[in-house]
């Protein structure tokens, strides 16, 4: 298998007026192809600003980032669709930004939207949409631009319990029948068994990798069939576990 | 008809009768009032050589109209009004997406331009036509004068309350600042620029007035200093009347405009 990301004794530190906040402290770690990394730690341990120094937003203090910038893909805590756009208008967002709206990407947007459910709300505005249909429009937007790798920040936070199994379900399915790689960062330890295939535990600020947790579900489970497993419950008391000694 | 009405129906009935009846109150008012005037004026209650009446003013307004000289005034208030507004939507626009550009730049004017906000500008038309002459450029200046800082501070504040992560979202799809301007910041104040402008129309129609008043041998303002000074009280509450109308139909306007271009 292949790097697609590679973090080499990567350090970062905010800096305010009020003083400098280390955030990350040699972090080490790659990525592969296809894989579904998710990153738990307790709040405040930078996952956020993780995700940040992998797209690129902002820059490491010192060390390394590897890996092909321009091929990621970054879905935030809210969906964020325009109010004056249309669902369409809304996904095709990326493509005009970067003068790729051609015909064919145009179709491969048509497509997605077809094979998730979308394409009869195509012009319908964001508001007309309930929160998991907005989330996948939203997982859309960020796919027509064929991403390598997708950068996911607690992108099911906002949605009720009930929508976010749902969704969480879905967008999973979604992003390995798409065949992309993924990274999750989550507080959610369910969420984090349920859909990845390797789970980074980070310590509180400053925030480094404690412990790697390799997990091996027979890959034709969806993350929802994934959780009535025994597994399942052996992977969340070792997590959990992990993440009461670290509090 | 004595067909049974649903609760819905009736709901809707109600609300259309308060509809109607709130709109012929306001109608009635404004008939009263015209009657009452009248009446007082002809039984001689109040001077009506001060005062005027409705019918005195009707008069006037036939007689000018004949001669001309009513619509050339108005028609110079309304072109100055609209001169000076569209002048001041422009550069606001201009100006403000440079501050917006250049946050040092905006945190040094800023002082600067609370204080020529909060500045009286019928303070400044006296100086302006000294300085540039009696003529329609002083007025049109007048007129933006009175209402570009308070537009400028105004969609500033809005530009820079553009939701961040709004902005994130077109930096993570590989956006640069034009497109974090154009795709969000710009469509997300379009109603808080209507609303700008809904002030402004009427700020400017203010501004042209107080140049008219000093510096000007026409408009509505000339007419209503002229007026005054030879005592042609008719030619003064007739100015005031119109300018009424022409306040109501521009906020008009813009709310139409508003209408189809904001969704809702």
């Amino acid at each position: 298998m292949n790097h697609i990301l590679e973090f080499r004794h990567v350090d970062y530190s905010y800096h305010s007026m009020e003083g400098e906040v280390h955030a990350i402290e040699n972090m080490n770690f790659t990525v592969e192809e296809k894989e579904f990394l998710v990153i738990v730690g307790p709040s405040g341990c930078g996952k956020s600003t993780l995700l940040d120094l992998i797209f690129g937003l902002i820059r490491p203090g010192s060390g390394e980032i590897i890996g092909a910038k321009d091929s990621i893909g970054y879905m935030l805590q809210q969906d964020h669709l325009f109010d004056w756009r249309t669902i369409e208008k809304n996904v095709y967002i990326g493509l005009e930004i970067s003068h790729r709206l051609t015909p064919e990407n145009k179709e491969y947007a048509n497509d997605l939207l077809k094979k998730y459910g979308l394409y009869d709300f195509r012009h319908k505005k964001p508001q007309e949409l309930s929160g998991g249909m907005r989330q996948r429009a939203a997982l859309i937007r960020t796919l027509v631009t064929r991403p390598k790798l997708l950068l996911l920040d607690e992108p099911f936070s906002a949605l009720d319990y009930q929508t976010r199994l749902n969704v969480a379900d879905d967008i999973g399915s979604i992003i390995r029948s798409e065949e992309k790689s993924a990274i999750l960062v989550t507080h959610d330890l369910s969420e984090a068994i349920s859909m990845g295939d390797r789970i980074l535990i980070l310590s509180p600020r400053p925030g480094t990798i404690v412990r790697t947790i390799q997990m091996s579900f027979d890959s034709s489970l969806s993350s929802i069939a994934r959780r009535q497993t025994d597994e399942f419950k052996q992977y969340f008391s070792e997590l959990w576990k992990e993440m009461n000694q670290l509090a | 008809m004595h067909k049974q009405l649903t609760a819905q129906e009736l709901y809707i009935r109600k609300q259309k009768h308060t509809k109607i009846s709130i709109h012929l109150l306001q109608i009635c008012i404004l008939i009263a009032f015209l009657l009452l005037w009248e009446i007082s004026a002809s039984a001689g209650w109040i001077d009506s050589f001060i005062f005027s009446s409705p019918k005195k003013l009707g008069l006037c307004a036939a007689d000018l109209l004949l001669t001309g000289q009513l619509m050339g005034h108005i028609s110079i208030t309304l072109l100055e009004t609209f001169i000076s507004f569209l002048l001041v939507i422009v550069s606001t626009l201009l100006i403000t997406i440079l501050l917006w550009l250049n946050k040092p730049l905006s945190k040094t004017l800023e002082p600067y331009l609370v204080v020529l906000n909060s500045l009286p500008k019928s303070a400044l038309a006296p100086l302006l036509i000294v300085w540039l002459g009696a003529n329609y450029k002083t007025i049109i200046l007048t007129g933006m004068s009175v209402a570009i800082f308070g537009s400028i501070l105004n969609l500033y504040t809005g530009f820079v309350e553009t939701s961040p992560d709004k902005i994130k979202l077109v930096r993570t799809l590989h956006g640069n600042r034009a497109h974090v301007l154009f795709k969000v910041v710009l469509p997300a104040n379009i109603p808080n620029l209507f609303s700008i402008m809904k002030v402004n129309i009427g700020l400017c129609l203010v501004g042209v007035i107080i140049g008219e008043f000093i510096g000007s041998k026409r408009g509505l303002g000339y007419m209503i200093i002229y007026g005054s000074q030879v005592f042609k009280l008719d030619w003064v509450i007739l100015s005031i009347l119109i300018l009424c109308v022409i306040a109501m139909l521009l906020y008009f306007l813009l709310g139409r405009l508003e209408k189809r271009f904001v969704c809702e």
